[in-house]
Parts: C-alpha cells; sequence; structure tokens
C-alpha cells in the first residue's frame, strides 16, 4: 500500500497526456474547489485537481465534467462559471445536428416520429419546424427500407442522419447496414460514398424489456466499412454528432436511453471532436478502466469508493468502438499494466471481448495481470426491476475487481 | 367485389325478413335481391350515403357484408405496341421514336445479346468465374433506357447492363470489370457483371435482392429536394417483388410522392421458382393500387411498348412527383446465371420456343426494316464486327494485370484507419517472404 500513495504524490496531470497545453492547464485551475462539490473528481493528495483531458485538433476549452453520474443534480457545479451555456445531453445531440443542418443544407434526417413529433427523445425536436418536413422527414415503420432509403440519398449527394427510434430497431436494417452500407464505398471502386450517421438509443434502460434494451455495437462491430462512436456526457455528444455527419464515411453514433438528460455546461464556441480518440476521464496509476457510454459512470462512482481505499485509478471512456483508440490505451497499459474493462454489452462477443483481444495481441508484454473484463450476462435482459440491476455491471462488482486487479 | 348472389341472398333475407313474411320465397333464391319494385321496402343499394370520418379519410357504410375477392375477373391486360411480325397493331398509341434513336436501339440490343453470348461462352471456357445475361430481355434494357434521360439514376438489381451499355458503357469497360483487373473502375472488388458508373449514373450491382428499391427512392427524395429535371428508376425481377424492401420501398415512394419509376422485369421465373409459388396475386402491377402507386402492365418484349410506357412513366414521375410502377412481362430465356442450368427444372423446348419465335430483338428489327431504316448487310455487318470487337476486348481485358494489393485496403473508409494499414503491411510482409506461394502476376 505504501508504494500507492507515494506514487499519489508523484505523479502530476502533465506526464500523463502527450498533448495537453500548459495554458489549458491555467484555465482549468481558475475553477474553485467548492465547484466541484458535486463531482465525482477526487482531490489528490497534492491539492492537483485531476482534469479531464481531451486530444483532438478542435479542442478549445478543458472542461471538468461536473457530474459523473447520472441520478446526481449538476446545478451546483457550473453556476459559477460565465462562459459556456448548460444543456441536457439530448439538447446537445439536438443543437449539434441543429448547427450541422444549418451549415450544410445536405444534412437531413429521417426516422420514425422525428418531424413535427421531434422524436422520441426529443433529439429532433423543433427541427421540422424550422427545416422544413422534407429535411426532417417522418418514415413509415419499415426501418430496412429508410436506411436503405438514407443510403440512396447518400449515394447522389445527400448527408442523411438516420435515427432508429431504438437502437434495437436497427436490427431490422442490418441487411441495408451490412451489405450496403458499409460495403458500397469500396465496391464501387471509390466511386460512391456514403456518408450516413445511424444513430439511436440503446443499452439497457429502466424496465424496457428485452427487446428494447439490445446492446447492438456487439452485433455491428465486425461490418467492414462502418465507423462506431458512443457519446455519454453532453460535451462529447454533440461533438460526436458534428463529427460523425461530416465524416464521409458511415458512422454509427450509439446513445443510451439513460443519459439522455444528463446536464452539463458545454462551450458556446463551435467544436468537433475526433471520432477515433478515447477520452481520458480522470488519470491515475494503479489499473486502467476502460469503458464507455453509461457504465461510465458506474466506473466514475466505483472510482470513488476506490479512492477512498487508495486506489489510483485511470478511467478512460473509449468513445470510439470502432476502430479502438489503441495509442491512448496503449499508454495508458504501459503505465498501470493492468486493464480491467467494463462494458454493458453481454460477454460473448460484445466489445469487450474484441477490445481483450486487440490488447492482449498488442500489449502482452505490458500487462502484470489478465485482463478482466465486466459485462452483461448472455442472458436477454430481464423486465423486473431487480433482476434488470443484476445484468448490468455495478460499482460495487468494478471495485471488486479492481481490488482483484492490484493484489 | 360482389360475393355469391345466394349468400348475398342469406344475409339479406336473415337480416331484413322474418319467415313468416314471405312464404314462398326459399333462402336460395337467385333473383330475390334484384327483383326491387316500388313496394320492396328493402334498399337495393347497401351503401349508404351516410360518411363517418375514421382516421385516413371518409367512408361510406355497407349494411352488407361483402369481401373483395382476392382476383379480378380478368388479369390486367398488357399494353403492346408491335404484334408478332414487328407490325404495329391497328389503333395503338404509342411514342414515335425517329430513325436515329430506332436505329441506336436496336444496335444496342444487337451488343447486348451479342456480348450476353460471348461473356457467356468466355465463363463456360473458364476465362471468367462468372455471368449474368439477359436474354429474352433486350428490349426492356434498351428501351427503357432509351426513354430515359442521362441525369435519371438508375438502381439496377443486376440484369441491367443494357441499360450502362446505352449510355456509353463501352465493351472495354464490361469486359475489364468481368475480368477484374486495374482498369476496372471497381478495382476489382465485385463478381463480374456486378457493374457501377458514377458518371453514367448507373449505382452498383449489389448481389442482394430488392436492396437497391429503397436506395431508389432515397435517391428520389434527394432529387425532389434539389428539384432536379430528373427521377429515379429502378430495376428488380418477379423475385424480387416478394423481398420486404420492395414492399415498403413502394409505400414510402407514395408517402413521400418521390419520383421514381419502378420497373419490374416478371419474367416468369425466380432461379426455379415460378411466379407461381413466388405470388397468388396478379402478377406485379396490382400491387400498385395496394400501394397508391399509378401502375402499369407492358409486353416486356416490344420495345416501343416499353419506350412509350417508360417515357410516360418519367413524364409522370418528374412532373407529378409521383411514382410509377411498370411492370413488363416477358420470359428469361437464359439460365439464371452461370451457375444455374435452367433445363433442370423447365423444359428445354420452352425455352427453344421463346428464344426464337419470341425474341425481342427480332421483332424489332422486323420493324426497322419495313421502316427502311435497316437491311440484311447491315445486320451482318454489325454481328461480325461486334463478334470481333468482344472477342479483342476479352484478350485485352485477359492480359491486363490484376488491381494491386494496396487496392484490397482503400476505399473501405476515406482513409484508412490504423487497424487496415497494420493489416495491409502485414500481408505485404506475408507476401513477400512465401513469394512463391503467391500469384507473381499481381503487384503489391
Amino acid at each position: 500500500m505504501a508504494t500507492l500513495f507515494q506514487g499519489l504524490a508523484a505523479v502530476t496531470p502533465l506526464s500523463q497526456s502527450n498533448s495537453i497545453e500548459s495554458n489549458k492547464l491555467l484555465f482549468s485551475s481558475r475553477r474553485s474547489l467548492s465547484e466541484r462539490k458535486g463531482s465525482n473528481f477526487v482531490v489528490r493528495s497534492d491539492a492537483k485537481v485531476n482534469q479531464v483531458l481531451k486530444s483532438g485538433a478542435a479542442r478549445k476549452h478543458e472542461l471538468l465534467i461536473p457530474n459523473a453520474v447520472a441520478t446526481q443534480g449538476s446545478s451546483s457545479v457550473a453556476s459559477a462559471s460565465k462562459s459556456g451555456h448548460e444543456l441536457l445531453l439530448f439538447e446537445a445531440l439536438r443543437e449539434g445536428l441543429e448547427e450541422e443542418m444549418e451549415r450544410d443544407p445536405t444534412v437531413c434526417v429521417m426516422g420514425e416520429d422525428v418531424g413535427h413529433y421531434g422524436g422520441s427523445y426529443k433529439v429532433t425536436r423543433n427541427l421540422a419546424e424550422k427545416f422544413g418536413d422534407l429535411r426532417v422527414l417522418d418514415t413509415p415503420i419499415a426501418e430496412n427500407a429508410f436506411t436503405g432509403m438514407g443510403i440512396g440519398a447518400a449515394m447522389t449527394g445527400l448527408r442523411p442522419i438516420i435515427e432508429g427510434m431504438n437502437m434495437g430497431f436497427l436490427l431490422l436494417a442490418f441487411n441495408q447496414i451490412s451489405n450496403n452500407c458499409g460495403m458500397l464505398h469500396y465496391t464501387s471502386g471509390g466511386q460512391f460514398k456514403i456518408p450516413v450517421v445511424i444513430r439511436g438509443p440503446g443499452g439497457v434502460g429502466r424496465q424496457l424489456g428485452a427487446e428494447h434494451s439490445q446492446r447492438l455495437e456487439s452485433y455491428f462491430q465486425s461490418i467492414p466499412g462502418i465507423q462506431m462512436v458512443a457519446c455519454s456526457t453532453p460535451y462529447n455528444a454533440k461533438g460526436l454528432m458534428k463529427a460523425a455527419i461530416r465524416s464521409d464515411n458511415p458512422v454509427i453514433l450509439f446513445e443510451h436511453v439513460l443519459l439522455y438528460n444528463l446536464k452539463e455546461r458545454i462551450p458556446d464556441e463551435e467544436y468537433v471532436l475526433s471520432l477515433e480518440e478515447a477520452e481520458m476521464v480522470r488519470p491515475g496509476e494503479h489499473v486502467t478502466i476502460l469503458t464507455y457510454s453509461r457504465m461510465r459512470y458506474h466506473v466514475m462512482q466505483a472510482a470513488k469508493t476506490l479512492v477512498n481505499k487508495g486506489y489510483d485509478p485511470e478511467v478512460i471512456d473509449i468513445r470510439s468502438l470502432k476502430p479502438f483508440d489503441l495509442h491512448t490505451i496503449g499508454n495508458s497499459i504501459k503505465k498501470t499494466h493492468r486493464v480491467l474493462i467494463v462494458e454493458e454489452c453481454m460477454r460473448t462477443g460484445g466489445i469487450g471481448a474484441s477490445l481483450t483481444a486487440a490488447i492482449t495481441e498488442n500489449f502482452h508484454d505490458y500487462l502484470d495481470a489478465p485482463i478482466i473484463c465486466l459485462s452483461s450476462q448472455d442472458v436477454p435482459t430481464p423486465y423486473a426491476g431487480t433482476l434488470e440491476e443484476w445484468t448490468v455491471v455495478q460499482p460495487a462488482q468494478i471495485v471488486t475487481a479492481v481490488e482483484q486487479l492490484c493484489q | 367485389m360482389m360475393i355469391k348472389r345466394s349468400i348475398n341472398t342469406i344475409f339479406t333475407y336473415f337480416k331484413s325478413s322474418t319467415p313468416h313474411r314471405n312464404p314462398n320465397l326459399t333462402n336460395l333464391h337467385p333473383r330475390r335481391f334484384n327483383s326491387t319494385t316500388a313496394h320492396n321496402p328493402f334498399p337495393s343499394n347497401p351503401i349508404h350515403d351516410q360518411v363517418i370520418d375514421f382516421p385516413g379519410g371518409n367512408v361510406k357504410f355497407i349494411h352488407e357484408m361483402r369481401f373483395i375477392s382476392e382476383s379480378l375477373q380478368h388479369r390486367i391486360p398488357c399494353y403492346r405496341v408491335l404484334d408478332e411480325n414487328g407490325e404495329p397493331i391497328l389503333g395503338t398509341n404509342f411514342v414515335q421514336v425517329s430513325e436515329d434513336v430506332a436505329v441506336k436501339m436496336y444496335n444496342d440490343m444487337v451488343a447486348l445479346q451479342t456480348m450476353d453470348t460471348i461473356f457467356y461462352e468466355a465463363q463456360r471456357q473458364g476465362r471468367i468465374s462468372f455471368y449474368v445475361t439477359t436474354n429474352g430481355e433486350e428490349a426492356i434494357n434498351i428501351a427503357s433506357a432509351a426513354a430515359l434521360s442521362m441525369d435519371d439514376v438508375i438502381f439496377p438489381q443486376y440484369r441491367e447492363q443494357g441499360v450502362l451499355l446505352w449510355r456509353g458503357f463501352t465493351l472495354q469497360e464490361f469486359a475489364n470489370q468481368c475480368f477484374s483487373n486495374k482498369f476496372d473502375n471497381g478495382k476489382g472488388r465485385q463478381m463480374p457483371a456486378h457493374y457501377g458508373s458514377n458518371k453514367h449514373n448507373y449505382m452498383n450491382v449489389a448481389s442482394t435482392v430488392a436492396t437497391q428499391i429503397p436506395h431508389a427512392v432515397g435517391a428520389a427524395y434527394s432529387l425532389k429536394m434539389d428539384k432536379k429535371d430528373a427521377c429515379a428508376v429502378t430495376y428488380f425481377g418477379d423475385g424480387g417483388s416478394s423481398e420486404g424492401d420492395f414492399h415498403a420501398g413502394l409505400n414510402f415512394a407514395a408517402v413521400m410522392e418521390a419520383p421514381v419509376i419502378f420497373i419490374c422485369r416478371n419474367n416468369g421465373w425466380a432461379i426455379s421458382t415460378p411466379t407461381s409459388d413466388q405470388f397468388r396475386s396478379d402478377g406485379i402491377v396490382v400491387k400498385g393500387q395496394a400501394y397508391g402507386v399509378r401502375s402499369i402492365r407492358v409486353d416486356g418484349n416490344d420495345a416501343l411498348a416499353i419506350y412509350s410506357a417508360v417515357q410516360a412513366a418519367r413524364q409522370m414521375a418528374v412532373s407529378e412527383e409521383r411514382p410509377i410502377l411498370i411492370e413488363a412481362l416477358t420470359y428469361r430465356v437464359g439460365h439464371h446465371s452461370t451457375s444455374d442450368d435452367s433445363t433442370k427444372y423447365r423444359p428445354a423446348n420452352e425455352i427453344e420456343w421463346w428464344r426464337l419465335s419470341r425474341d425481342p430483338v427480332a421483332r424489332f428489327r422486323k420493324w426497322i426494316e419495313r421502316n427502311g431504316w435497316w437491311n440484311d448487310i447491315a445486320e451482318s455487318e454489325l454481328r461480325n464486327s461486334l463478334r470481333q470487337q468482344l472477342l479483342q476486348t476479352i484478350q485485352v481485358a485477359e492480359s491486363v494485370e490484376k488491381p494491386p494489393l494496396a487496392d484490397m485496403f482503400s476505399d473501405v473508409y476515406d482513409v484508412p484507419p490504423s487497424n487496415l494499414r497494420e493489416q495491409e503491411k502485414w500481408l505485404k510482409e506475408t507476401v513477400k517472404n512465401h513469394q512463391h506461394v503467391y500469384p507473381t502476376n499481381i503487384s503489391i
């Protein structure tokens, strides 16, 4: 245990990232400690505040994530700061979407109830009134067909955003996504490009039943030609949405049903995040915890407990599910030598399974312990609240796993 | 649709009268319903004037239970201009075709027929791996293409290479694709006959059936948004019309008022499945009305009928912003593909009969010859020249080297990501270290 405490004092944020700039360090330090009462970020024994490090060309501000857990209110956090504006995650998605639609007239949205109804999760609220019902198109219920429609429109010059009301419904669109969306740029010899964004809420919600609790990232990850990203905060939701729309590749943007009401203060200035980069949520020394989407919040909750127990976990939100940001992940592993993957996918064939394989192949020599992957069980998600809770990885399990890894 | 009178009568009788009222009438009296006289207290017309506004619009009531029959009494008739001898049928109305267009149409039909024959032979000789012919459907291919404009975007299934031929894809380009050499604009990534050409507005063929139908609707939506004087056109077969994408695509197009033409080549066979096992409706044309789509049935072996129908359809699609469904009846003379031997499931003499006496090319030839635009000399010159050209293109295409290894990894994304760059590096090393295993005529 002694070594752990030594480690805490010695390391500074600067050494952990290869792309941090010193002026950004200054900016974030202007924030007073009292602002972070509601935060799950740990003030370390050397009184340095852990920062959220974001790499990427478009980064303009360093921002602390004020709230790492969905259920906690965040109003106490950002009030003192004057710049930026506060909004909920679904509003951040909409803001990104709206900005891109204003910027580029070929951007359009299609899906069920996206028009005058504003979308089942309000991501497209008021867009139909603003841009017209041709650019925000209500479709009949035929996922394969309207995904195909989006592909055809993309081949002839538009940039459609295809919304699945729930990710699980996009299973009906698998044929179009795999056989056409992912392939046509390649099989046409590069003649036709498919700059579509396929998005929708997935993941385990609150008692939505098995069919509405699908995690499609595991099914889609094998399809060549598509990119997959998962957003988890209002900040990265807007940035990833914009990046996905601007990308000429087909991108699948995974949102989570339970994260739509997360609140955060995001910059007023325009920013676009990189689709292929992971996000350093909490730098640390002892163990690398890789996670994405909602599990990030369970991990950060566990991190609180872990820090109290004297551990220093490094938490990375991988964000890019295909391809993995092995650069950031690798740097972390080379430092901590221990990996824990926390995901919501099923154990078999999930993102964690692929990530385990990728890490083992590339960084085997740096590992001091076998990789632990915490996932949901290979069962359809039950409806009963207690059972549902048990299918999803909980913070207590994460704490136990870290303790096991660090023995 | 009226159901049988006797059943009508039963219900009417039970509902509107009691047994003691009309003791002379039996349940099955056939004329009871018809004999309406002034003293008859029961209304003759069961459809009321009163309407009710359910969601979807006003409907009138009918107090009789009537089922709409599963089929009309007669099949939808088929629009035809030329008879079997290439003579315009008396009283027919059709779009007149100029000599230039007609001669080009005929030339391209012959070119298509010859190309199909020679490439099929090449596959049989083992020079290419696979081929799909349009035997028997040359009129649909060429005449429909001739009636469209170059701005119209084509979404083919896989039996429409004639459309691409009409638009200017050269015989050499066809051969390059079939041999997947480095001049193939698809960079050797697709099976033979899976053509695609951006500059000819011909979208890539994908092997999946009917997936192009929603694509066409999406493209039509895009054209409508841009207010272009163009439409989307998609082709599929009788088998393709069973796929979910067909139904959803038609439905969408109608709802969205999209300028798209759906051309169904009903050639009677989906590999070995005859249309009687494919659907029980009267072909595909009747499905149009079910989705609110205007439709027509055309003789697919009559080039002029196809030309007229497609031109009219295009006019309606673009100016009225509506989808049109065209069912072209024809016969698949060839096998489904080079992987099929159709004599296994249909009689050889049936195939021969359609091939010889119902040839759409020969029929059109008779018409242009009758107009004085063609003759035997021109015919033999054309066929000989084409044969020579095609044999030459095959030889040339065969000798060109295949695409380089780098083309395996490009275009998966706009820029190859790190994992693909890694895989490419690894593969290059493997090939270099095991040169005796890998073919030497492919550049790395």
